[in-house]
């Protein structure tokens, strides 16, 4: 509660009057951070319960299970798209931001009624994630619309800390309902309501659009979107982020594969998330303020490069604790150093009217590159040693990196 | 109302706030309700079915005297989301902090804590050996499936508590297929079945969406496949035959079914249709197994193992039994 009372509007009807000079940052950034830690309780409580809920209390078969989930995390890419161009065309961001949030509330109460059917569950899956896939854009450019330009970075890493808070608070309620309360699914999907439902809340009451201007708003229409990607800028930086991400591996082959090969018990598994949260959590904000001096895309690229450093962790045989603790310090700073920062760098090229399309197209980019990404690396990894999968990755992700230097090299000398 | 609404935003938040966390506290507290039973625990004894209960969410493990109508199950003092038990020795998989993480749990006959063993994933399959000496359990690990985002792989594990060695996966055990070494990175293990001598086992391999049968040796780390489509092994009292679950048709519900060893006849268990756990021979003429209904709970079903009869139900909302011998 103290970060929302933090987030209470009396100093902020004007939105950026207050911020002009001081440093501060304004009390948006902070009411959406408390929203996004709410709504990331509710998320992480079930994701941490569904697989336990699926396997012990459905006993739905996993492969069942496997295919519904990796069919509905492409499927929201695109509804980003709509998400973020939706809400130029009706100039109303925290509208569309509340109707997803809103969705994603409402699935927490659907679980129940969907019952054992493999359907029913992957329909809720299905209407949760498109809830997470409209919001974001439409979320992002609020913070990115209301926090003077040169404070972008902080601002995008005091809302993934927060929200990184909700992340690691969702599971502990998860343990604390299984333990107390029993395995049984209504209570882990009431108080998962209650968490979403508190961050509506905040959502509708303490977080202010900014007024639309009285001045004529240029068009907002699907070709001017289309058009985003003829501005140098924005279509180099799309590329690069997109092309970063396609040698990105995905989080859960991470921890499996830094499990086997540092060599420590596999009981530390299901800890190792916390672990990479735990570091975001911490460097979020001071690296999103090295950002806003040293360089927004500077600090995106470091970041990649310790995602590098990861990947050569990865490949060093054993190693223990030490090199595990080393590993999930690196990720932990590619989180920080990029999550929020992308889309720091991204806020200013894009027009103010088109915001929260431009983000989603670079969001869009590097989920859907992510994905296919995780992909291949699972075929790689099915077809070879895990050593010559995780080289190959890391023989492309340098050719990435190179390509990425490239890319946004070239456009500021020429801009 | 509305331009009130608009200019009270603040306190509309704050006591709609409110509510939402004093109904949701409410709603904790009176789901809290009464605890596990107060009775004295029971201890298990000899013709004795355990199972997991799974009223109330809470999965006590109960005890039920077999073979006596009338008899009512009594709690024990464990909670376990799976349980199996023999030669004295009992493993119990739970929750262990949070993460939320899960153990093996191996107690001795007193019920105290001989061991306990972190999990990778989420509980599965449980078996204890004849001996009570050798120790398995398989889990669930989610995310990281080698083709499929967001699926799932298995971890197997063995404890051998002669020796206090654990093998916390099979995937370095040396594994022959048809004849030819299987070393593919997507193999998965799991629902391990020990024989009397406390060193052969049976257990499940799955690689490139085809599962099979192996018969293994714990000394020598080796497995051999014994036949395809073939999962969660259970090797009878007099290890005869092996009872496991088999797809009906590719993708299809699993049935139960028994394969005879010195034949090589397999036998399909009408009426098991759906079934998804791994059997647990009651004495050498019938099988035990949990299996969801459509539409209500879990249940243990009985079976007799040459198919003579069709299931009956044995227990009622309850999964996971394990006789005690």
């Amino acid at each position: 509660m103290y970060l929302t009372s933090r987030a209470a509007p009396e100093r902020s009807t004007s939105g950026e009057g207050h911020t002009r000079g001081t440093g501060k940052l304004p009390a948006t950034v902070f009411a959406l951070g408390s929203v996004s830690l709410l709504t990331d309780v509710s998320a992480e409580m079930i994701t941490a319960f569904l697989p336990v809920y699926l396997l012990y209390t459905l006993q739905l078969g996993y492969v069942q299970f496997g295919l519904l989930d990796g069919l509905y995390n492409g499927a929201t890419a695109l509804l980003r798209l709509a998400g973020g161009y939706v809400s130029d065309k009706l100039n109303r961001p925290k509208l569309v931001a509340l109707i997803g949030y809103g969705t994603s509330a409402a699935t927490k109460l659907a679980f129940p009624l969907a019952g054992a059917s493999g359907a029913g569950i992957g329909g809720v899956l299905a209407a949760d994630r498109a809830g997470k896939g409209l919001r974001t854009a439409p979320r992002d450019a609020l913070i990115s619309l209301s926090t003077p330009p040169s404070r972008l970075g902080r601002a995008f890493g005091v809302h993934r800390s927060m929200d990184t808070v909700g992340a690691l608070i969702g599971p502990l309620v998860t343990f604390w309902i299984m333990r107390d309360l029993g395995t049984g699914p209504t209570p882990v999907f009431v108080v998962s309501f209650c968490f979403a439902l508190l961050g509506l809340i905040v959502l509708a009451t303490f977080v202010r659009e900014r007024r639309p201007s009285a001045a004529p708003r240029p068009a907002v229409s699907l070709k001017a979107c289309a058009r985003l990607l003829k501005d140098r800028g924005i279509r180099r930086m799309t590329y690069a982020a997109g092309l970063l991400g396609l040698a990105t591996i995905s989080d859960a082959f991470v921890f499996v594969v830094v499990q086997k090969s540092t060599g420590v018990g596999l009981d530390v598994l299901p800890l190792l998330p916390l672990g990479t949260a735990l570091v975001f959590l911490l460097a979020a904000i001071p690296l999103g303020r090295l950002a806003d001096r040293w360089g927004r895309w500077r600090v995106f690229f470091a970041g990649h490069v310790a995602l590098l450093g990861v990947y050569a962790v990865l490949l060093a045989p054993g190693g223990g604790v030490p090199m595990l603790a080393l590993a999930l310090l690196l990720h932990g700073l590619f989180y920080a150093a990029t999550d929020g920062v992308l889309m720091a760098y991204a806020g200013p090229l894009v027009p103010e009217e088109l915001r929260a399309s431009g983000l989603a197209v670079v969001q869009t980019g590097q989920a859907v590159a992510r994905l296919l990404s995780s992909v291949v690396f699972g075929l790689l990894l099915a077809s070879f040693a895990m050593s010559t999968a995780v080289t190959i990755v890391l023989c492309a992700f340098v050719v990435a990196l190179g390509g990425a230097a490239l890319l946004v090299r070239a456009r500021e000398a020429t801009s | 109302m509305k331009t009130w609404l608009i200019s009270h935003r603040v306190l509309v938040g704050v006591v709609a706030m409110v509510l939402v966390v004093v109904a949701g506290g409410g709603y904790v507290i009176s789901a809290a309700g009464p605890g596990p039973d107060d009775a004295p625990a029971a201890k298990p004894i000899a013709g004795d079915l355990l199972y997991v209960d799974l009223t109330g969410g809470l999965d006590q493990v109960r005890t039920l005297r077999l073979g006596s109508p009338g008899a009512k199950p009594a709690a024990t003092s464990q909670r376990c989301q799976r349980v199996y038990a023999a030669g004295g020795t009992t493993v119990c998989l739970r929750l262990a902090g949070p993460g939320p993480s899960y153990e093996a749990a191996v107690l001795d006959p007193s019920g105290a804590e001989l061991r306990t063993v972190g999990l990778a994933g989420i509980p599965n399959r449980a078996r204890v050996s004849a001996s009570g000496k050798i120790v398995s359990w398989t889990s669930f690990v989610t995310g990281d499936s080698y083709s499929v985002p967001g699926g799932f792989s298995t971890r197997t594990g063995v404890l051998d508590l002669r020796t206090g060695a654990v093998a916390d996966t099979l995937e370095d055990f040396h594994t022959t297929v048809e004849g030819a070494e299987n070393r593919a990175a997507d193999r998965n293990f799991w629902g391990v079945t020990v024989a009397a001598d406390d060193r052969t086992f049976y257990a499940t391999m799955a690689s490139a969406n085809r599962t099979w049968l192996m018969r293994g040796d714990l000394v020598t780390r080796t497995m051999t496949g014994v036949r395809q489509t073939a999962e969660c092994p259970s090797l009878s009292p007099d290890g005869t035959r092996v009872a496991y679950k088999k797809r009906v048709r590719r993708l299809g519900p699993w049935e139960l079914a028994v394969l005879d060893l010195r034949t090589g006849k397999e036998l399909g268990l009408p009426g098991t249709e759906g079934i998804d756990d791994q059997a647990a021979w009651l004495d050498d003429a019938t099988l035990a197994y949990g299996k969801v209904r459509q539409d209500s709970p879990s249940a243990i079903y009985a079976v007799p193992a040459d198919g003579s009869a069709p299931p009956r139900v044995l227990v009622e909302n309850a999964a996971s039994p394990a006789p005690v011998r």
